[in-house]
């Protein structure tokens, strides 16, 4: 089994801790002049996304995690998988519902997500950082009202819902950022 | 939370700048002092037995025809001791020092270090004149002292020198603190709690001088002998980072053997490599050393602190991954 010593710990190195596959967010190295080293580490759950703090002795080793990041491309779901593939190798992976997570809500046909893959199963879903959806359902736009202050809620065609200003319409096509779940602008043609 | 510093980039030619001005300001306050300023090699055959520090080793023929086995020295320590046993008197030195796996926010294992050593000084007079050059620098008005005791006592309120490794090992488990891989060795456990719990929090106001050390982490320094035992050693700290190290230095060879064999034992159970330690400067002492105190003060960790910044890269024209 693979595995890594401390001194090769650095932020995105994928470890097993605790039987679960987890992330390197941050490590800082900690040494008395005179004394024991430590490196002291945040690490995330890959299947929880939970950060914790742990502390090592350096100079231990830590199982490495089988952990592939892939950019697949989303294709539909059957309500109990949703479906992926590699462009290039047209291979399909399906992730179940744990795995896609809250990413749900940004699923859109045909957009290309990280998919993290654990000894090859899909443990969870990123969805690319900007996603253009269209709106289903909104409150009718105020006529004279501009950009600045208020919004009002919009119902994406994915089921997500998120603040727009009041002049967006539904069926209006926007841009969104998946990471804050904000509104970007309205979608232009690109 | 942690919440650094506004980054305020400093231009490579200020970072020189601002170093040069550091070294000139202190040869400038040691020749005021008239102490000598001295120069000891950098490869040695013989190597530091601490076990916690692992030394530079190179095959490398210095001579023609002959390959030795050479270190680079991870403290001018013994070297400068060997000038102590010639009678030198109070001498200092600035030189780079090597120490391997160092790398990380504060550390990059080649740094640089100022040492010295003042003949017929208590350690207590020695951190006054390292206060002194403190002022001079500007780096503060005043320090604090404050002993290793009270620190446990007051943060944790963990009494250290009646402690087992079981007492430290819950103070860290209620600091929420998980740790794997340590062993229940006291002084490690002492270590953890020390960095991740106390020295953090150490001389944001003024540095703060940490003095009088378990016995057991005595080092190379003199342990006093009426109870409770310390050891007469002392830490630098200036926000949340080690600055310096200091000792009233041992004086006989019995002490300095005794130390380095035990270092080499502590080696051996931990399964790391026997040093060969100095044992010219053994062979020369043959009489004791006068008495001295010693201190060895971080030169890179402190520019970091007169141009405030928070990680030692910063304050390196080529830290070690671009060297």
């Amino acid at each position: 089994m693979a595995s890594y010593s401390t001194n090769e710990f650095k932020s995105g190195l994928k470890i097993m801790m605790d039987n679960y596959p987890c992330t390197i967010v941050e490590n800082e190295f900690v040494k008395p002049g005179k004394g024991q080293a430590f490196n002291r580490v945040k690490i995330r759950n890959l299947k929880t996304g939970r950060v914790v703090e742990k502390t090592f002795k350096s100079g231990e080793s830590v199982e490495a995690a089988d952990v592939v990041e892939t950019d697949l491309q989303y294709l539909y779901t059957d309500g109990e998988f949703w479906n992926f593939m590699d462009p290039e190798s047209f291979e399909q992976i399906a992730a179940d519902e744990k795995a896609v997570g809250e990413t749900i809500k940004w699923l859109k046909e045909q957009d290309i997500c990280t998919v993290t893959l654990w000894n090859g199963e899909p443990i969870s879903v990123t969805p690319p950082n900007f996603v253009v959806l269209q709106i289903t359902e909104t409150d009718p736009g105020v006529r004279g009202d501009t950009a600045s202050g208020g919004g009002k809620p919009a119902t994406l065609e994915t089921g997500a819902v998120v603040r727009v200003p009041l002049f967006i319409e539904t069926s209006e096509i926007i841009k969104v950022d998946t990471r804050s779940g904000e509104y970007v602008g309205r979608a232009k043609d690109e | 939370m942690y919440v650094p510093n506004e980054p305020t980039k400093i231009s490579r030619i200020e970072i020189s700048k601002a170093r040069a001005k550091l070294y000139s300001d202190i040869r400038c306050f040691f020749l005021a002092r008239e102490i000598l300023e001295v120069e000891t090699p950098i490869f040695s055959h013989f190597a530091n037995t601490d076990p916690s520090i692992c030394s530079l080793q190179t095959d490398i023929s210095l001579s023609a025809n002959k390959q030795e086995l050479l270190y680079a020295h991870t403290s001018p320590e013994i070297q400068m001791k060997r000038l102590l046993v010639e009678e030198f008197g109070s001498i200092f030195q600035i030189c780079k020092v090597f120490r391997l796996n160092e790398d990380g926010r504060l550390h990059n294992p080649e740094f640089t270090m100022l040492e010295w050593y003042r003949q017929d000084y208590s350690y207590y007079q020695l951190m006054d004149e390292l206060t002194e050059l403190l002022v001079i620098l500007n780096l503060c008005s005043e320090c604090q002292t404050i002993s290793y005791a009270s620190l446990f006592e007051d943060v944790l309120e963990v009494d250290i020198f009646n402690s087992s490794t079981e007492t430290l090992i819950r103070c860290a488990e209620d600091n929420k603190l998980d740790v794997r891989g340590l062993s229940d060795d006291f002084n490690s456990w002492c270590d953890l709690l020390m960095s991740h719990l106390i020295e953090p929090n150490l001389g944001h106001s003024n540095p703060v001088f940490v003095v009088d050390y378990p016995p057991s982490q005595s080092a190379l320094s003199k342990i006093t002998s009426i109870e409770p035992k310390v050891a007469q050693r002392f830490e630098l700290y200036i926000r949340g980072v080690e600055m310096a190290n200091g000792y009233q230095e041992l004086t006989t060879q019995s002490d300095y053997e005794r130390c380095f064999k035990n270092e080499n034992k502590i080696r051996q159970e931990r399964h790391l490599p026997q040093m060969p330690y100095n044992v010219e400067f053994l062979q020369s002492m043959t009489k004791d050393l006068n008495e001295y105190a010693g201190v060895a003060v971080g030169l890179d960790r402190l520019l970091m602190h007169l141009l405030r910044v928070n990680n030692i890269q910063d304050v390196l024209l080529f830290p070690v991954g671009s060297a």
